[in-house]
Order: C-alpha cells, then sequence, then structure tokens
C-alpha cells in the first residue's frame, strides 16, 4: 500500500491540471458589459468546487485503488464473452432477422437498424485490414466513397440497376484498394496510418472538384432505389411496384425493411468470406503477418500479395457498403466521406476487440446506437457518449472481445489471451 | 569435398565505410552440418542474412546445388523466394514465432505457399471445393511429425508465445523444417539453453541432417559445435580465418588467437581447446 502522503501528492497534482483546465471555462465568465463591450465576471466559487471535487474523486480512487482485493489479471470477462460467444452470436443473428418483423415497430428503429448494420459491415471489411492483417488504414471511408459514387455514376450514365452495380462496386474499389496499396508496401505503423490517412483525403478532394464528373459539392442526386425482382418501392402504389403487386397498401416501411434485408445479407456475406479466410492459409498468412513480418518472409510467404489482398479484400466490402449507402439514401456529396467516418469504422473496430467479429458488432450498436438512441439529452449525449467511450477504455483497454480462437486445433482448441496477441505496427 | 550444396564466392557485404562481411568463399557439403564461428561481431549473422536473403550482397555470389551440378544464384532471387525456391530455411538469434498463434497454426504458417496454391485463389476453398481439404490434411500431418520430433505434441494447441523458451527453440525449428528446405539456417539454437536442452538439440540436429536436410548453423557453444559438426568455418572481423574438420580447429593458432587474444600468454601449453569448449559460452547478441 501506498503512503498517504503519496496519494494526497498525486491528489494534488491531479487538483492542479483540473485547475488549470477548468479555470478559463468554469473560473472566467464572459458577459454584457458598459457600453455594448464585454466583460470578464471571474467565478472562483464554482472554480473551487470543481478542483475539490476532483481533488477528492481521485483521492478516493487512489485509496480504492490500494484496497480493492487483489484478482489476477485473467480477462476473465473476455474468456466468459469468447465462450458465450457460441450462443451470443446465434442470438443476435435472430433478433437481427426478426427487427423489422417486430409488429408494430417504428420505422425510425428499423432505420436505425440500417444505419448500425451499414457501420458493422464497415467494421468487418476495415477488420481484415488493421485486425487480422494488422496494417493501420485511417483512409478506409476512401472505398467507401469509392463505391458509393461508382454505383451514382455508372446508374446516372448508364442506367445501370443496383444489382448489376454491386459487384462492380466492389471490384472498383478492389482495384483502388490494390492500387492505393503499392505505394504504401514498405511503410510501416504510423508512417502506413498518415498516408492512409492522405488517400482518404486525396479521394475527398478528387470527388470535390471533379465538378464535371462528380457534380462537386452539390453532389449526385436522385440515385435510383434498389427493387425487388423489377418491383419498386414507390408511395405512389400501382403496377409494378411491391405494394401493387401484392395488392396491398405502400408504406415507407416496405422500402425500410428491404434495405435492411439487403444490408443485413451483405454484412453477413462480409463475415462469412471472413471466417472463412481466418481458417485458409490466406487468412493465417494475414495473421501471422501482424505477428511478425520477418518471419513471415524467412518462411516465404510473400509478403508483398499478402498485404494487397488484405488491402483489395477489405476495400471490396468497403465498395458494396458504399454501393448500398447510395442507393439507400438517394443523394451522395463528398460530405459524406469525411475523415471522421473513416474514424467513426476505426474506433468501432478498435473498440469491439481488433480481430473479433462479435466485438465489432457490439462496439458499432455502441459507437451508432448510443449517440442516436440519447437524442433526447440533446447536448449532453456526445458528452455522455465520449464519456462512456473513456471508461470502455480504461476497463477493456484491448477492446470488448480481444481474445482469440485458434483456426485449427489438434484436440481441443484453447482461447488465446489478448496479452500474447500483438496489434501489428504495420 | 564431393558434393555441395551451398557455394559462397567472395561474399562482401558493406553498412556505409563498415565491411562487415570481408570476401568471404566458403562450400558447405550436401548432408554435413557446417558451422560459423567467430567472436562477437565477426560478421556472422551477416552473412546469414546475406544467404538468406535479408541482405543484398554488396559483392560476391551465393548458390545453391539441388542437385548435384546445378546451380541456383539466391542473392538473384527476393527476399521471400529463398525459402520457396531456393529451399533455404532459418530461424533467428531473437526467436520470431507468431505468439498470437498456436503452436500447429505456427507450422501451418510455414506451409503457406503448398497450401495456399490448393485454395484455387481462395475461391474454391471459401466455397468448401477443391483439393484443399486433403492438403490441410497433409500438412496437418507434416506438422504433427515435426511436432513429434520435436517432443511438442503436448503443446499443440497452446499459443506459442506462452511456451517456455526452449520449447520456443524447438518450435522455431520445427517450423522452419516445415517449408521442406535442403539446407536449415540456424542462428544460434543453442543460446539460452540448459546442458539438458542443449543435449537434445544435438539430437533433433543430428535428426534433422539424418532426414537428407543440411544444417548451416552460428553458434558460440563449442559442445554443440564440437560434438555435432562436420566442418567448421571461423569468422573474425568479417575475414574467414579459418576453414576445416572440429579437431583442425581445435588446434589452428590462429583460431585461438582469435578467441583468446594474441601476444604473451603465461602457458602456451595449455590445453586450449579444452578452455576454448568451456570459456565461450557468449549470452546472446541482440543484432537481428
Amino acid at each position: 500500500m501506498k503512503s498517504l502522503s503519496a496519494n494526497l501528492k498525486d491528489s494534488l497534482a491531479v487538483a492542479l491540471v483540473a485547475c488549470l483546465l477548468f479555470g478559463p471555462f468554469l473560473g472566467l465568465q464572459l458577459r454584457d458589459g458598459d457600453n455594448g463591450n464585454l466583460a470578464l465576471t471571474p467565478r472562483p466559487e464554482l472554480l473551487a468546487i470543481a478542483v475539490g471535487l476532483t481533488f477528492i474523486a481521485r483521492f478516493l480512487m487512489l485509496l480504492w485503488h490500494d484496497h480493492r482485493p487483489r484478482r489476477p489479471p485473467a480477462a476473465g470477462l473476455s474468456y466468459a464473452m469468447a465462450k458465450t460467444g457460441k450462443y451470443f452470436a446465434p442470438a443476435l443473428l435472430v433478433v437481427a432477422v426478426a427487427l423489422p418483423l417486430i409488429p408494430g415497430i417504428a420505422n425510425s428503429y428499423v432505420d436505425l437498424g440500417v444505419l448500425i448494420m451499414t457501420y458493422i459491415m464497415l467494421g468487418w471489411g476495415l477488420n481484415i485490414v488493421v485486425g487480422l492483417a494488422g496494417l493501420l488504414d485511417l483512409g478506409y471511408v476512401a472505398f467507401y466513397a469509392v463505391g458509393a459514387y461508382s454505383y451514382a455514376l455508372l446508374s446516372q450514365n448508364f442506367g445501370l440497376s443496383f444489382w448489376e452495380c454491386l459487384p462492380l462496386c466492389g471490384i472498383l474499389a478492389a482495384a483502388w484498394g490494390i492500387f492505393l496499396g503499392f505505394p504504401v508496401l514498405r511503410l510501416r505503423g504510423d508512417y502506413l496510418a498518415i498516408v492512409t490517412l492522405a488517400f482518404g483525403e486525396i479521394i475527398r478532394l478528387v470527388i470535390t472538384n471533379w465538378v464535371a464528373l462528380t457534380g462537386g459539392p452539390n453532389g449526385i442526386d436522385g440515385i435510383p432505389h434498389p427493387s425487388l425482382f423489377g418491383l419498386k418501392f414507390s408511395m405512389a402504389g400501382g403496377p409494378g411496384t411491391f405494394a401493387g403487386f401484392l395488392g396491398i397498401d405502400p408504406t415507407p416501411s416496405q422500402r425500410t425493411g428491404y434495405l435492411y434485408y439487403i444490408i443485413l445479407a451483405l454484412a453477413l456475406l462480409t463475415n462469412w468470406v471472413t471466417l472463412r479466410l481466418r481458417k485458409q492459409p490466406l487468412g493465417r498468412a494475414w495473421e501471422a503477418l501482424r505477428e511478425d513480418e520477418i518471419a513471415c518472409r524467412s518462411l516465404g510467404i510473400n509478403l508483398r500479395n499478402t498485404k494487397l489482398t488484405a488491402f483489395a479484400i477489405g476495400a471490396m466490402f468497403g465498395g458494396f457498403a458504399g454501393c448500398f449507402f447510395a442507393t439507400r439514401e438517394g443523394f451522395i456529396s463528398p460530405d459524406s466521406f469525411t475523415f471522421i467516418e473513416s474514424a467513426t469504422v476505426l474506433a468501432i473496430v478498435v473498440l469491439g476487440g481488433a480481430g473479433s467479429q462479435l466485438g465489432i458488432v457490439l462496439a458499432a450498436c455502441v459507437m451508432i446506437g448510443v449517440p442516436e438512441l440519447l437524442q433526447s439529452l440533446q447536448i449532453y449525449r456526445m458528452l455522455i457518449f465520449g464519456l462512456a467511450l473513456v471508461v470502455i477504455m480504461v476497463v477493456r483497454p484491448r477492446g470488448f472481445i480481444s481474445t482469440r480462437r485458434p483456426t485449427v486445433s489438434l484436440g481441443h482448441a484453447k482461447i488465446i489471451g489478448a496479452e500474447l496477441i500483438s496489434e501489428g505496427r504495420g | 569435398m564431393a558434393d555441395t550444396l551451398l557455394t559462397v564466392a567472395d561474399l562482401t557485404m558493406r553498412f556505409g565505410g563498415l565491411t562487415a562481411v570481408n570476401a568471404v568463399s566458403f562450400e558447405a557439403a550436401r548432408g554435413a552440418i557446417t558451422a560459423v564461428i567467430g567472436p562477437n561481431g565477426a560478421g556472422k549473422t551477416t552473412l546469414f542474412n546475406c544467404i538468406t536473403g535479408f541482405y543484398k550482397p554488396s559483392a560476391g555470389g551465393i548458390s545453391i546445388a539441388h542437385a548435384p551440378g546445378e546451380a541456383l544464384r539466391l542473392d538473384h532471387l527476393p527476399g521471400h523466394a529463398i525459402a520457396k525456391k531456393g529451399r533455404v530455411a532459418r530461424t533467428f538469434q531473437n526467436i520470431r514465432l507468431f505468439g498470437g498463434m498456436t503452436v500447429l497454426e505456427n507450422l501451418l504458417v510455414a506451409q503457406h505457399n503448398r497450401l495456399q496454391a490448393a485454395t484455387g485463389f481462395g475461391v474454391l476453398a471459401i466455397l468448401g471445393l477443391g483439393r484443399y481439404r486433403a492438403t490441410e490434411r497433409d500438412a496437418i500431418e507434416r506438422a504433427k511429425y515435426w511436432l513429434e520430433l520435436t517432443n511438442l505434441t503436448e503443446r499443440a494447441d497452446d499459443p506459442a508465445g506462452a511456451l517456455p523458451y526452449g520449447a520456443q527453440r524447438r518450435l522455431e525449428i520445427a517450423r522452419a523444417m516445415c517449408t521442406d528446405p535442403l539446407l536449415l539456417c540456424l542462428d544460434e539454437p543453442a543460446a539460452g539453453l540448459n546442458p539438458r536442452e542443449s543435449a537434445a538439440l544435438n539430437e533433433l540436429l543430428l535428426t534433422i541432417r539424418g532426414t537428407g536436410c543440411s544444417l548451416l548453423l552460428i553458434e558460440h557453444d563449442m559442445g554443440v559445435v564440437m560434438k555435432i559438426s562436420d566442418h567448421v568455418i571461423v569468422l573474425e572481423y568479417g575475414k574467414k580465418i579459418a576453414d576445416g574438420t572440429p579437431l583442425e580447429i581445435r588446434n589452428d593458432p590462429m583460431v585461438i588467437a582469435a578467441y583468446l587474444g594474441e601476444g604473451d600468454e603465461d602457458d602456451p601449453d595449455a590445453p586450449i581447446a579444452e578452455s576454448l569448449a568451456e570459456s565461450i559460452v557468449v549470452p546472446m547478441e541482440d543484432a537481428p
């Protein structure tokens, strides 16, 4: 146990930092002064309360830290989650499939489901690059944009339908993945992150400035919505529409439900391909690359091809998701593809526990669902959200599910703890 | 020597102004254990990195004869092709395992190229078609064979990072052997092993030689070198100073001078070879 004086000293230091931080925000207030000028009013009481609370909180935290029972560092929750994943994942799937069918469910919830599912798919796509291959990619939104603009331009200029464009969008995004992957093959860690970040921005700037092709900042409007075997989802009803064919009243929830099942199917495809690839030489090579690049090379693994396939396959799923985004919104503009999208998807992957499929689902629900559900709290919503993220990362620094399940075993597969798993450096 | 596997001719490696390996030439015989010894900083690991493609030599050539009479230039191959086409495998001085993957997975990653060829660009294997399943079964059988030889069968499903040090060394050798090499290069395989483990390692290396794979090893542990090697090469300051059977090396005045320092020794008749064997068990260097 540390001595009381050390704790006091630590708490004082924290209180000093709090004083500096809170000083301008709480300690000073701007008010209307004489003849239209602004005046500063000091509020020492408020500042004192804030700093005092910080001091007490820090002191109590240290006290608790010293006295709490020592637990073995084994990540009990993580193992439990990885184990229950066997039942938890199918249960989640059932919920996901049944969501739009729940009687009386508000359309807005299904719409939120579509949004979350889009991010789950993006998370699973990026997971191939970041979680499995250990390549830090900060420009994933570039492929999302390529997919979205591919569909928008192909449908506008050539009149292709969503289902014809979907594979093309994937192929185009994968091609860009390879194209952008080539220059960064030799880069690692921070340098890789910087260059991929730049690529994400370059794609967005090109889209913004190539007005003749992409409409620039005005975006592209009137992107067709997907049809079901030629049946449109139109509010007008009548022949040739889904509602008219079935002889029911057209409602907005029909289209939302349809979109929901499309993105669910796409996300499940991503998941299935990833899970299959993990158990194959390519997936194992990705994970080996994350663990030790030099050893991979000594075993005759072609690093260039292995990295490029990771970029390409990750980009392909980003392209699919982008195609879906364009058809869902009906309108796209460069504003939808800013760095914050890349950051959100990366946060989902990291928060979920890099490499874990189930963790990404949970993280996407938290990252996308929580801010939406907290709408009623208005200005406090981002505060609570930010606090929640900090707490999660303090409690679970390697993400929700940080363990790894072996891809092959002779006897009984044992779950591998996070402490042994490398995060990759690029 | 009768049948040469590896030929190193006038190999030179410079790093800026420093010449780490200076016009070294030697041959390693097929089916033999060739040891490279020398004081710290003599250029042994640099030589290894040139042979295994991690460095491009500044001058000179390295070639391997897969069959007598053939010659494949290793220094012309790209890095990853050394293991694939050149059939040269290596281990590392500071163990490089895939710590978060199981022992078995480590051995399957080593067989990547053969397995990947059977997946039909990944597509067939994803759909569960083709001959991938049979190839993977073969790969697991091969892995089991090396697990048995390295005494790791019990630990097959444990993460490699959780193994004790000696087992990690053995696993690294097993992993290298799973690439089906003709030449296995071992960078200080006995470093950090206790005498019992060291003796077991000798057995393992002799077994590997028995399977038809030749070995090239860097070693400081003279117990290992003198007992099992057929041929010894001594480097000092990047130059080869001696080349011969262990017995010749033991009595070579240049080698003794290199290890014990030149000049007026008090007792020139002391059994230097024995003291050589005991004194030169040096801890690991930390160069790559």
